[in-house]
């Protein structure tokens, strides 16, 4: 008989793992050091492949002085860690229903749940492209009804609009993460803080939600960090002011051809949501998490 | 009263939400006007019929069709045989391979797909759907190599270990021990990739050549004020066979953990 200890070495490894390794090495791992080294390129002079050129600092020294990128960058900031919030303090209760109190129907509940999740991002926004604007679904329905005589405010294309439309795309999704954090509380701290005299909101204060609270630094995560280079939304639903940090990345990389400058920018984001995650995961509920995984 | 009614109440009123702008575009795909307001103007399945005469919507659907499918088969392949290297074997670095083959999904899709533009651009690869393939393989991988990783966790070693103990070979022990067990879980993987590929947007509005796929179509059309009626029932559409596939993704996962369940007793 062979030790299990052989069995766990052996040629078969690399061949399972390799492909995998050399696939998101070269089309992975591989781009994104190309887009760090193209940020340095002085302009596209000689074509994408030319490699005759001597890296400046130039692009950044750009985004430095601009009175607008940087500017724009906060906002998405803000933004996405505004999406973040709502959406997780929305879906948090949501989270709990189901873990705590929905029993053997809560499967179905989250099925229900996370089916608009599996309806296309694209698709999502379209639908708020629909329901928002002056003559949109909501306001001509209001209008309809004789309720409204103007457009509501609130609900035409702009940046508020940009924040309801992405809290709508993601609000399904960071339900799940919490939840499963939920699931795996152990049920006797609560049985043990009720026998010990906690009221109920005492319990939920200092058992419940600390312990929960990884599963909302992952669902917040999961919004933040898409979202501050979110660019559809804007374009569909910001109107004319909407734009954000990503909508240059995005111009810079089509109509506006400066391929270095966008890889400026985009470096300058991409450095920015590590230097948070970097200060995030130092704080303790993702350091718990992160001792979970 | 409240503490037994509230949280229903809560979920019920989120979970409608949710379904109101969906239910929306359904309504206005059957809607006899072109503007997309109220009131209603009548029924109509104009929409819908216009929808198969439209030889560019029918074009990107069938791109669309054969990329997720590219997709999906290769990232499968990679995600089942990484996920067996993960949880069956043991080599150096393995703990951060496996997080390195997470991160596709903790970078914005904005900066996969410009990196991707400037390597094949640099490399003199021209754009195609084979290119939109390849940066949708990346971002499906993630979750392939999640949904076989859990399988196996659930699925303990000892069969394999014992078929290997009798002889066989690996690749053996892989073609009748371990795929027949994987199969309902890996075509679950399978349908994931799928509809991560079909419905994405951003990787393949920078990857695409000539042929746009589904998504890129879609927001071309959205210039277009008069055509936008067609989007709506075109997203209708797109959106009852992508729940429809992920429904079953879903049913086979659960039929796939029964039989590891049944395998593992009997």
């Amino acid at each position: 008989m062979r030790a299990a200890a052989d069995l766990r070495r052996g040629p078969a490894r690399w061949a399972l793992v390799l492909p995998l390794v050399i696939f998101l090495g070269v089309f992975f791992l591989v781009p994104v050091a190309l887009m760090g080294v193209f940020s340095f390129r002085p302009s596209l002079r000689g074509g994408v492949a030319n490699w005759d050129w001597d890296p400046v600092l130039d692009h950044y020294r750009t985004i430095a002085a601009s009175e607008s990128f940087l500017p724009l960058l906060g906002k998405s900031v803000l933004i996405a860690l505004l999406v973040g919030v709502v959406a997780t303090t929305l879906a948090y209760p949501v989270a709990y229903f189901l873990a705590f109190r929905a029993g053997r129907k809560a499967g179905l509940l989250l099925t229900i749940l996370i089916i608009p999740f599996w309806v296309s991002y694209l698709l999502r926004i379209i639908s708020w492209k629909v329901l928002l604007g002056p003559t949109g679904a909501i306001n001509s329905f209001l209008a309809w009804l004789g309720l409204i005589d103007q457009p509501v405010t609130i609900l035409l294309y702009s940046r508020t609009a940009v924040v309801i439309t992405l809290v709508y795309v993601w609000l399904p999704f960071v339900a799940l993460p919490i939840y499963a954090t939920m699931l795996r509380i152990d049920r006797r701290l609560l049985e043990a803080a009720s026998n010990l005299g906690a009221p109920p909101a005492t319990a939920f204060r200092r058992v419940t939600l600390p312990l929960s609270l990884p599963g909302v630094a992952a669902a917040f995560l999961m919004v933040f960090i898409p979202t501050v280079g979110e660019y559809v939304a804007p374009l569909l639903v910001g109107g004319s002011q909407g734009a954000l940090y990503g909508n240059i990345i995005e111009i810079f990389f089509g109509d506006g051809i400066n391929w270095p400058l966008g890889s400026a920018l985009a470096m300058v984001m991409a450095v920015g949501i590590l230097a948070l995650l970097f200060v995030l995961t130092r704080t303790r509920p993702v350091r718990r998490l992160l001792d979970d995984l | 009263m409240r503490r037994r009614w509230g949280l229903p109440s809560y979920y019920t009123f989120l979970a409608i939400l949710l379904y109101v702008p969906i239910a929306i575009l359904f309504l206005f795909a059957f809607n006899d006007g072109t503007a997309l307001s109220f009131p209603i103007q009548g029924f109509t399945l104009e929409w819908y019929r216009s929808m198969f005469d439209n030889e560019q919507l029918l074009g990107a659907a069938r791109s669309s069709v054969g990329v997720a499918m590219g997709t999906a088969t290769v990232a499968t392949a990679l995600g089942t045989g990484a996920a067996l290297a993960f949880l069956r074997f043991d080599f150096p670095g393995k703990q951060a391979l496996a997080a390195a083959a997470m991160l596709p999904l903790l970078v914005p899709f904005l900066i996969l797909g410009v990196s991707l533009l400037i390597l094949f651009s640099a490399l003199d690869i021209p754009r195609s759907l084979l290119t939109v393939g390849v940066g949708h393989t990346v971002i499906a991988i993630p979750y392939t190599l999640l949904v076989m990783g859990a399988r196996l966790a659930d699925f303990p070693a000892s069969m394999e270990e014992a078929a290997r103990d009798l002889g066989a070979t690996y690749p053996y022990t892989l073609r009748r021990v371990l795929i027949p067990i994987l199969a309902p879980a890996m075509i679950s993987a399978w349908l994931l990739a799928f509809t991560v590929s079909i419905d994405e947007f951003v990787i393949a509005s920078f990857m695409i050549g000539r042929e746009p796929t589904l998504p890129v179509y879609i927001f071309g059309q959205l210039r277009f004020a008069n055509r936008f009626p067609q989007v709506v029932a075109l997203s209708t559409v797109v959106i009852v066979l992508s729940v429809g596939l992920l429904l079953l993704a879903e049913r086979l996962r659960r039929i796939g953990s029964a039989r590891v369940a049944a395998r593992a007793e009997g």
